[in-house]
């Protein structure tokens, strides 16, 4: 009786009530607010990219499956393709064209994730390796942002015309307002050599509820990082990578921003525009490809943020989070081996103490 | 573009040249691994890899002129040594391992010849003349050498049996492909 | 110090798991007594160290309480009769042991009569000679009751040797669902006491802190009666927490001490024993009498009437279940707690001194979901009380790299189970743990073996030389008489025909 297959069962005998799908499903539920409110701010046809870019993420999986011989249903209701592809969905510009959300979902789940050997064995996260994807094959389509055009109200495309903009884009007649997310006109006009004490696209207070152009996870910051301590209350994440990301980006551009306030961008703006809340609460915290240790997350964390800011402010792309966080990636195992727990009975080193009577 | 070609291709066959020059002339002398093969042998000298011992086959191996599989009382466990020491890749699914086997005495059947006693490489079988053998399992190494030698086939190799000291949990998944 | 030592106590430690408790009712469930039962069966080998020998013959009569096996060896301990009857045989029956196979056994049929050996009671145990209370200890055969059942006269010695100050009495039993030292401490508090100062003055300690994990507030606070009158035993409730009842994880939390990795607890003036084992020192030194019965919990989802019960050792595990009832037939047995127990293959298994508990599981509690890859979420490495790696561990082994796990001190992992709980994706970590530990021993054992055998082939060589170059003396002084004799022969021939 306590066999399986001629196997004896090893204790322990009881385990916890916890799986991975619980895990993804906690997720998922915290960003559902700030997903609704995006899908709310941009109108129908963020939804339709939303529901594309899952749809063909969880596609690129069964199809990885089907092809390594692997029982399908179990793996695709975990849950981790589904969220893979609601992050990429949510830092997409949400009028993207639906090809851009069919490819991203489908890089996300066979290249950033199946082709390493399924979950838990990527080495990049993967959402951020079809983004970075995107960005670099489509970058006109990529940094199409619009103004926020709220459902319901005048002048937003209904249901059908919001399927027919994601379908075959925006019609040339339509009176959709093309603009630049804060950070990238603040690049641009750096660029111009206008400097930033101009009174520009600053606004701040709107930027608290996101009512400008930005991507579905980059509005509402402030939903974000609601999400994402509820997330640490629920013991999904520690506050370790999240503090430690955002300090990354906020030292540093505090610090600057108090050395040349025309050339550098103040440590609000920072953390409120961009993927900064997105990437620190959802996508650093990522527990395949950051480090097992809570020491080691500090660093990680610091890493991406740092790397977030500087390739802000010096880099050629206005938005650092997804290029930092592969970078960081990469770091990984190198923290890793590095940075270990001490064990019980040694010290740092692995040496065994001397006994102290 | 075609400086761009040729640039790199001159540049690719300079440094193939060096790191050709450099092995040729710069090659580390191989360290004898000889001794530590040798080392991981069972040293009883059996004879049943085809040397006539245990240095001489760890002599061939280290030269890479047998095969990791060539030991047959180290089993699979040997082989699987012996690979990882020589850093080469073995197919392991045809080595017969039975386990570790002990020679056993059938006692009705020995006449007590004594041709098994002068056989064992490690003394394992005690006995006298026209008296019943018997072997010592610690000294047993399973090598199979005093098999043949009964006139009788009272000798024979059986598996060792698990013992509750011995015995080890499994390894999980280890019947999923 | 004792300031340190309150914040120490009263926080909750990061590591370790909370699983639901699972002790009531069974716990307040009075003490119960098997009734006798016909015929046990007494292992010969139910603690660390050497099997026991027989010394009795199959057909012999037996008192309760008389020695059936003595000890063999530096560190082994003797087996005595738990009831009075006639030895029937000495067989084997299966070990309490994951893979089922069997070990040595003297069977007793009981005649009822409960005739107790002649016992040496001691009225003043604290005018023996420490050597003396290890010495009776020792032959009353008491092990270690928590579960690690080493021989509690060897671990005296060992405590005088390095001069033990403090003797901490482990009252944690923090595995869920067990509760017979949590009974102890309830009904017999006062035997507790006795024995723990029996073995402070056994091994030389000035103070005994009694741990007592504060999910027993009925046994901390009849402990605290029985230890008013001795200032030198101090109760000290700590922080419910799996696995407070470790030893290692108990000495750091009443000490701060650290237990040095490959050292022994006594290395830091520290020595641990069970709140039954003291009660087992009070009984063998004060009364006289052997370890031959102890209380053990029945509990589980299939058991009809959980509860704590009294019997003799080498009772079988279906007689005790049968005792208890059961409500179905039960998907699973275990010797010991959920946490770090045997799971045993059927009910025909006799009850070991080490036995805290037998837990009988219905379907629903035996249920294991299946495991799923590993997502590299950490929760393992918060768990686990030693500071380890398990996913890195497990990882490494699962790809044969068994040296790899050794790097990640694979050594100092205690088998707690804390990991395995934890994981969300159920990866049976322990088992991978264990099967990496039996596979290097089993590299140990087969790479003295060759040493072994390489010694013995060299000395077979050498000695065929020795006897070929014997032989060859023999034969060239042989040669050399033949030639003188024969010398000497034409010599006198030559002079006799000269003369």
């Amino acid at each position: 009786m306590n066999q399986t297959g001629g196997m004896p069962v090893a204790a322990p005998h009881t385990t916890t009530i916890n799986s991975a799908g619980r895990v993804m499903a906690t997720v998922m539920a915290a960003l559902a607010p700030a997903t609704l409110f995006g899908f709310w701010l941009y109108g129908w046809p963020a939804v339709y990219l939303w529901l594309i870019t899952v749809g063909f993420a969880m596609l690129g999986e069964a199809f990885c499956l089907r092809l390594m011989g692997r029982q399908a249903a179990p793996v695709l209701f975990d849950g981790s393709a589904i969220l893979t592809g609601w992050l990429l969905a949510v830092s997409l510009p949400p009028w993207a064209p639906w090809w851009i959300g069919a490819f991203g979902g489908l890089f996300a789940t066979v290249l950033g994730k199946q082709v390493f050997g399924g979950l838990g064995q990527n080495l990049f996260n993967p959402a951020m390796v079809a983004r970075v994807a995107l960005l670099i094959s489509f970058p006109l389509q990529m940094t199409a942002w619009v103004a926020p055009l709220p459902l319901f109200s005048a002048g937003a495309p209904g249901l059908i015309a919001g399927l027919q903009i994601t379908l075959k884009g925006v019609a040339p007649g339509f009176d959709a307002v093309a603009s630049a997310s804060l950070l990238g006109f603040a690049k641009t006009e750096l660029s111009r050599g206008v400097d930033l004490l101009q009174p520009l696209l600053h606004a701040p207070a709107q930027a608290w509820y996101g009512s400008r152009a930005g991507s579905l996870g980059e509005t509402a910051a402030w939903l974000i990082a609601g999400g994402g301590v509820a997330m640490m209350f629920l013991r999904i994440i520690t506050w370790h990578i999240p503090l430690a990301m955002l300090a990354g980006i906020a030292v540093p551009a505090a610090i600057l921003h108090a050395v040349d306030p025309a050339r550098y961008l103040d440590a609000g703006t920072h953390l409120l525009s961009g993927g900064a809340m997105l990437g620190a609460f959802f996508i650093a915290t990522d527990y395949v490809t950051s480090p097992n240790t809570q020491k080691g997350q500090l660093i990680f964390g610091a890493g991406c943020g740092l790397l977030t800011w500087v390739i802000r402010t010096w880099a050629g792309y206005p938005e650092g989070v997804a290029f930092a966080v592969l970078l960081m990636n990469s770091l990984t195992p190198i923290i890793d081996s590095y940075v270990r727990p001490r064990i019980y009975g040694r010290d740092r080193k692995g040496v065994a103490l001397e006994p102290v009577k | 573009m075609l400086i761009a070609v040729g640039s790199l291709a001159v540049m690719g066959l300079a440094l193939g040249a060096v790191l050709g020059t450099a092995a040729r002339y710069l090659a580390v002398e191989e360290n004898p691994i000889e001794g530590e093969l040798k080392e991981m042998l069972p040293g009883s000298q059996c004879g049943q890899c085809g040397f006539v011992g245990c240095a001489q086959a760890a002599a061939a191996l280290a030269r890479g002129e047998a095969a990791v599989t060539l030991c047959p009382p180290g089993g699979k466990a040997l082989a699987q040594a012996l690979a990882a020491k020589l850093g080469v890749k073995v197919d392991l699914s045809a080595v017969a391992d039975g386990g570790p086997q002990l020679a056993l005495v059938a006692e009705e059947i020995c006449i007590g010849c004594c041709r098994c006693i002068k056989a064992c490489p490690t003394d394992a079988v005690v006995g006298a003349a026209k008296q019943i053998h018997n072997v010592i399992r610690e000294a047993c190494t399973g090598c199979g050498a005093c098999i043949d030698r009964c006139p009788t086939e009272a000798m024979s190799l059986v598996p060792v049996p698990v013992s509750l000291q011995h015995w080890i949990w499994p390894k999980p998944f280890a019947a999923a492909a | 110090m004792s300031m340190g030592l309150f914040d120490r106590i009263f926080k909750q430690p990061r590591w370790g798991v909370h699983p639901d408790d699972n002790k009531r009712p069974a716990a307040d469930v009075p003490l119960r007594m098997l009734p006798p039962p016909a015929r046990v069966y007494m292992p010969l080998h139910q603690h660390v160290g050497g099997a026991a020998r027989p010394v009795v013959l199959v057909g012999q009569k037996v008192l309760k309480g008389q020695l059936l096996a003595a000890a063999q060896g530096n560190i082994s301990a003797p087996i005595h009769a738990p009831v009075s009857g006639v030895v029937s045989a000495i067989g084997e029956v299966t070990a309490p042991h994951a893979s089922g196979l069997g070990f040595a056994a003297i069977t007793v049929e009981n005649d009822f009569a409960e005739n107790w050996i002649e016992t040496d009671p001691v009225t003043d145990p604290f005018s023996l000679a420490p050597e003396e209370i290890a010495r009776r200890t020792g032959l009353a055969g008491v092990v270690g009751l928590g579960g690690a059942a080493f021989p509690a006269a060897v671990k005296f010695a060992l405590g005088k040797r390095l001069a033990v100050t403090t003797l901490i009495v482990n009252g944690g039993e923090c595995e869920p669902y067990l509760s017979s030292d949590d009974r102890i401490m309830r009904d017999h508090a006062a035997q507790v006491v006795d024995g723990a100062r029996i073995v402070m003055h056994a091994i030389g300690a000035r103070e005994a802190l009694v741990g007592i994990e504060d999910n027993k507030p009925e046994a901390i606070a009849a402990m605290t009666i029985a230890a008013a009158q001795f200032p030198e035993v101090k109760i000290r409730p700590v922080p419910a927490r799996y696995p407070m009842g470790s030893d290692k994880q108990l000495i750091q939390t009443l000490t701060g001490k650290e237990v040095p990795a490959d050292a022994r607890a006594a290395e830091v003036g520290v020595l641990v024993h069970n709140v039954s084992t003291c009660a087992a020192v009070h009984q063998a030194v004060r009364l006289g009498r052997p370890l031959v019965e102890r209380i053990v919990t029945i509990n589980g989802g299939a058991v009809a009437h959980p509860g704590n019960i009294f019997a003799p050792l080498g009772t079988l595990v279906d007689e005790l279940l049968a005792f208890c009832g059961l409500t179905a037939t039960p998907s699973r047995l275990i010797l010991g707690g959920p946490m770090m127990g045997t799971p045993l293959l059927h009910g025909r298994i006799p009850l070991v001194k080490g036995a805290s508990g037998i837990l009988a599981f219905d379907a629903r509690e035996a249920r294991l979901p299946a495991a799923g890859p590993c997502i590299r979420c950490g929760s393992c490495t918060r768990a686990c009380p030693m500071g380890l790696l398990p996913l890195e561990m497990a990882a490494r082994i699962r790809a044969g790299d068994l040296d790899g796990a050794v790097e990640f001190m694979l050594t100092d992992c205690i088998a707690c189970g804390c990991c395995a709980y934890v994981c969300p994706s159920h990866i049976p970590l322990v088992q991978f743990f264990s099967h990496a530990k039996g596979e290097l021993a089993a590299r140990e054992r087969a790479r003295l073996r060759t040493e072994a055998a390489r010694r013995l082939a060299e000395t077979r060589i050498a000695r065929l030389e020795r006897e070929a170059k014997e032989k060859a003396e023999v034969a060239a002084r042989r040669k050399a008489e033949r030639k003188a004799a024969k010398a000497r022969a034409a010599a006198e021939q030559a002079q006799g025909e000269t003369a």
